[in-house]
C-alpha cells in the first residue's frame, strides 16, 4: 500500500494503482481517530492539476516532482503511507469549485495539492477557504490574492506571487537603460497583476510605459499587435505569456525583425520550459524568476541528476515547486508524527519550515505563507536559462491586506 | 493610425483569413457540404500538427514530413469514415456530435500517449526562413507569404473540384439527397468516403503546414474548432466561395478589432457573426431554407 506510486510510472499506472489500492484504504478509512493512525491508515494527499491541454506539462512537472521527492525520503508522510487522489483540473475555471468540492467530500483528503491556472485557484478557493477543510498547498498559482487579501492559516503556497518576478522584471529594465516600454500581455489574473507589477518597479525607477496591450486570453494570433508596437517604437517591451502562447509569441517577435530594435523582457514564464522549442528567437532574453538552471549548488545539482534519472528529462521551475511542496509536506507531518488531527501544531511547523533543501536555493515561509525567496536574473544561451545574477535577494510580497501579518 | 500603419494591418488582417480559410477548408467540405458536425476537427488539426513534428524530425525536412505524412492521415481518416461515421448517416446529428466527440478524447489521449505533454516546434525551412522589410523596424516573415499562396492554391482547387468537375456534381448531389443519388447509380459510400478523408486531410495539413509558425502542443486544436465553424457558418453552409469570403471578413474584422476596440478584441469575430447572420440567416453564401 505505501507503493501507490513508484517513481517513474505513467499517470495511467498510477490510476489503476489508486483503484486497486482505493477498497482497502474504504476500509481503513472507517478508524480515523488518533489510535488508529498508529495503525498506519494512509495519509490522503489530493491532487487537483491539469493532465490534459496546454498546462499538461506544468502538472506533470510537479506532480512528477513532489512524488520524488516523497519517495526520497522513504514514500512516507510522518510514518503514514501515502494515497493521492488525483483529479485533472483541466485548463478553464468553469469545473475548479465542483472538482475541489470533490476531493474534500467524496475522497476525503487531508491535504490539497493544486492547482497551476490563477483562475481555477479562485474557484477552488471557494470551497477551501473555509474553516476544517483539508490542508491546501498552491505548488504554483501566483494570483497575488491568495496570499494577500485571501490568505488563511491552512493556505501554503510554495511557487511565488506574481507580483515577486514581475516586481524584480521591472527593476531589471531600468537598470538596462531603457527608458519607454510597451507592455503586451494576456489578459487575466496572471497577466495583470505581473504587469501591474513591473509597471510600478520600472516606472519607480524613473522609466515610463507609453501604452500597454492586452490580448485576450488564450489568443495567439499576435501580428497585428507586432505591427502596432513597430509603429510605437518603444525601447523594450514587457510580456507575460507561458506555454504555446509564449512559444508563439518569442517566435513571432523574432520573426518580424522586432528584436533588432526593441528588447523583450519579462516574468521567467516567456522562456522557462518553451525555450528549446523557441529555439535561436529566445536566444539573449533576459527574464526574471525564483530559478534558474545553472545554480550549481550541490542541493540543485542532486535534485537535477535524480529528476533527471527518475523522469529521462531535464527539470523546470514547475518541477522545484512540485518537489518544494513535498519538503512541506515531509516537514509538517514529520512534526506531529502524522496526525493530521493535531491542525494547529501541523499548521504551525509548515509556516515556520525552512527549505535548506531546496534547489532554488534556501527560502522561508512569510508571514502570508507564500516563498521568500531570492529572484534571479537569467538570460537564454542554447536554450538553458542561465543565471547572470540575484535581481532580489529574499523577496517578500508585501502581503498588503492579509489578516495573519501582524 | 497612418496609411503605410493601416496598409500593413490590412496585410495582417488578410494573411490571418488566409490562415483561417486553411485550417476551415476541411470542414467546409466535411460539414458545409457533407452536412456532418465533425467536432473532431481541431483533433485532426492537432494531430497534422504532431505528425509533422515526428516526422520532420526524423527526415530532418518539413517537405519529406508532410508527404510522408499525409498518405497517414488519409488512411486514419478512411477507416474512421468507414466504420465509425458512416453509421450514422441515417440517423439524428446528435449521434455525430457524441461520436466525434469521443474521437477527440480518442486523439487526445493518443497524442499525449505517442508525444507527452512536452512543448515542441517544428522549424521553418531554410529557404523560407527569410523576413522582406515592411517598414523601417518591422519585417514580414516569407513563410507567412508563402502559406497565403499554398491557401490560395487551396482555395482555387477545392473551388473549381466542388464546382466544375464529375466528382464535385456527385458529392453535391449526394449531399442534398442521398437516396437519389444512390438510385442514380452513383456509389454514395465511396464518394462520402473519400470527401471525408479529403477534409480530415485538409485540416491535419493545416496543422502540418501551421505548424512552424506555431507551436506543437496539448489542447492546440481546441481553439480552431470553433473559429472554423464561425467561417463556415459565415460564410454559408456548402460554399466554398463564402467560406473564403467569411474567412477574409473575419481576418480583418479581428485584425482592426485588436487594434482599434482592444477592449472587445474577443468579441469583434462573434458579433461580425451574428451581424451577418441577422443580415441574412442562411450566411453570405448559402442558400436560402425552403
Amino acid at each position: 500500500m505505501t507503493k501507490t506510486v513508484t517513481k517513474g510510472a505513467s499517470r495511467r499506472q498510477f490510476m489503476t494503482g489508486a483503484a486497486a489500492t482505493a477498497g482497502m484504504a474504504a476500509a481503513a478509512s472507517f478508524v480515523p481517530t488518533r489510535f488508529a493512525i498508529g495503525a498506519k491508515a494512509p495519509v490522503k494527499v489530493g491532487i487537483m492539476l491539469p493532465f490534459s491541454g496546454t498546462y499538461a506539462m506544468l502538472g506533470n512537472s510537479i506532480t512528477d516532482a513532489m512524488k520524488l521527492r516523497i519517495e526520497q525520503a522513504g514514500g512516507r508522510l510522518g510514518g503514514r503511507p501515502v494515497e493521492y487522489a488525483t483529479i485533472d483540473s483541466e485548463w478553464t475555471p468553469a469545473k475548479g469549485q465542483i472538482k475541489a468540492n470533490k476531493l474534500v467530500k467524496k475522497d476525503r483528503v487531508d491535504f490539497v495539492v493544486g492547482p497551476v491556472h490563477s483562475g481555477i485557484a479562485m474557484a477552488m478557493s471557494k470551497v477551501l477557504l473555509r474553516d476544517r477543510m483539508p490542508i491546501w498547498i498552491i505548488p504554483n498559482a501566483g494570483n497575488n490574492l491568495l496570499t494577500r487579501d485571501h490568505c488563511a492559516p491552512h493556505v501554503f503556497r510554495t511557487s511565488f506571487t506574481n507580483w515577486q518576478s514581475a516586481h524584480v522584471a521591472g527593476e531589471l529594465m531600468a537598470k538596462e537603460g531603457v527608458k519607454t516600454v510597451v507592455t503586451c500581455t494576456w489578459k487575466y489574473a496572471a497577466g495583470i497583476q505581473m504587469m501591474e507589477a513591473g509597471k510600478a518597479s520600472f516606472e519607480k525607477a524613473g522609466g515610463k510605459v507609453i501604452k500597454e496591450i492586452w490580448v485576450p486570453f488564450p489568443d495567439v494570433e499576435f501580428q497585428a499587435y507586432l505591427s502596432e508596437i513597430a509603429a510605437l517604437k518603444p525601447d523594450a517591451v514587457f510580456s507575460f505569456y507561458s506555454g504555446g502562447g509564449a512559444i508563439k509569441y518569442v517566435k513571432e517577435f523574432a520573426a518580424a525583425g522586432l528584436r533588432d530594435t526593441i528588447k523583450l523582457y519579462g516574468p521567467g514564464f516567456l522562456t522557462e520550459g518553451v525555450s528549446r522549442a523557441q529555439g535561436e528567437a529566445a536566444e539573449g532574453i533576459k527574464t526574471a524568476l525564483h530559478y534558474a538552471d545553472n545554480l550549481g549548488t550541490p542541493e540543485d545539482n542532486a535534485f537535477r541528476a535524480a529528476y533527471k534519472k527518475a523522469y529521462g528529462k531535464d527539470p523546470n521551475v514547475f518541477s522545484v515547486q512540485g518537489y518544494d511542496t513535498g519538503s512541506l509536506l515531509l516537514q509538517g507531518m514529520a512534526a506531529v508524527g502524522g496526525d493530521v488531527g493535531a491542525r494547529a501544531d501541523l499548521i504551525d511547523a509548515m509556516e515556520t519550515a525552512t527549505f535548506y533543501d531546496s534547489p532554488r536555493g534556501v527560502w522561508r515561509m512569510s508571514k502570508s505563507h507564500n516563498p521568500i525567496q531570492d529572484i534571479y536574473i537569467r538570460r537564454v544561451e542554447k536554450g538553458r536559462q542561465i543565471s547572470v545574477g540575484i535581481g532580489a535577494k529574499q523577496l517578500e510580497d508585501p502581503g498588503t491586506g492579509c489578516k495573519m501579518i501582524a | 493610425m497612418d496609411i503605410a500603419q493601416f496598409l500593413v494591418q490590412v496585410l495582417n488582417g488578410v494573411q490571418y483569413g488566409f490562415l483561417l480559410f486553411l485550417v476551415a477548408s476541411g470542414l467546409t467540405l466535411i460539414f458545409g457540404i457533407m452536412g456532418i458536425i465533425n467536432l473532431a476537427h481541431g483533433a485532426f488539426y492537432m494531430f497534422g500538427a504532431y505528425v509533422a513534428f515526428w516526422l520532420t524530425g526524423v527526415t530532418g525536412s518539413l517537405a519529406a514530413g508532410i508527404l510522408l505524412g499525409l498518405p497517414f492521415i488519409i488512411a486514419i481518416g478512411f477507416l474512421i469514415e468507414r466504420f465509425a461515421i458512416s453509421f450514422l448517416y441515417s440517423r439524428d446529428h446528435l449521434y455525430q456530435v457524441l461520436l466525434t466527440y469521443g474521437l477527440i478524447l480518442i486523439f487526445n489521449e493518443m497524442q499525449k500517449i505517442l508525444w507527452g505533454t512536452d512543448f515542441y516546434s517544428v522549424p521553418v525551412p531554410e529557404v523560407l526562413s527569410g523576413s522582406i522589410p515592411l517598414t523601417e523596424n518591422q519585417a514580414y516573415p516569407v513563410y507567412r507569404l508563402f502559406i497565403s499562396l499554398v491557401c490560395l492554391g487551396i482555395a482555387a482547387s477545392l473551388y473549381l473540384v466542388i464546382g466544375r468537375t464529375r466528382l464535385g456534381m456527385m458529392i453535391r448531389a449526394g449531399a442534398s439527397n442521398r437516396e437519389m443519388t444512390q438510385a442514380l447509380g452513383v456509389d454514395i459510400t465511396k464518394v462520402f468516403s473519400v470527401v471525408f478523408s479529403l477534409g480530415a486531410a485538409l485540416a491535419a495539413f493545416s496543422g502540418m503546414i501551421g505548424a512552424p509558425v506555431s507551436a506543437v502542443y496539448p489542447g492546440m486544436g481546441d481553439h480552431i474548432l470553433i473559429i472554423s465553424f464561425v467561417v463556415v457558418v459565415i460564410g454559408g453552409i456548402g460554399s466554398i466561395k463564402g467560406a473564403f469570403i467569411g474567412a477574409m471578413l473575419i481576418g480583418l474584422a479581428d485584425t482592426f478589432g485588436k487594434v482599434l476596440l482592444p477592449e472587445l478584441a474577443s468579441m469583434t469575430i462573434y458579433a461580425l457573426m451574428a451581424l451577418v447572420l441577422l443580415w441574412r440567416p442562411q450566411g453570405l453564401f448559402g442558400r436560402p431554407a425552403t
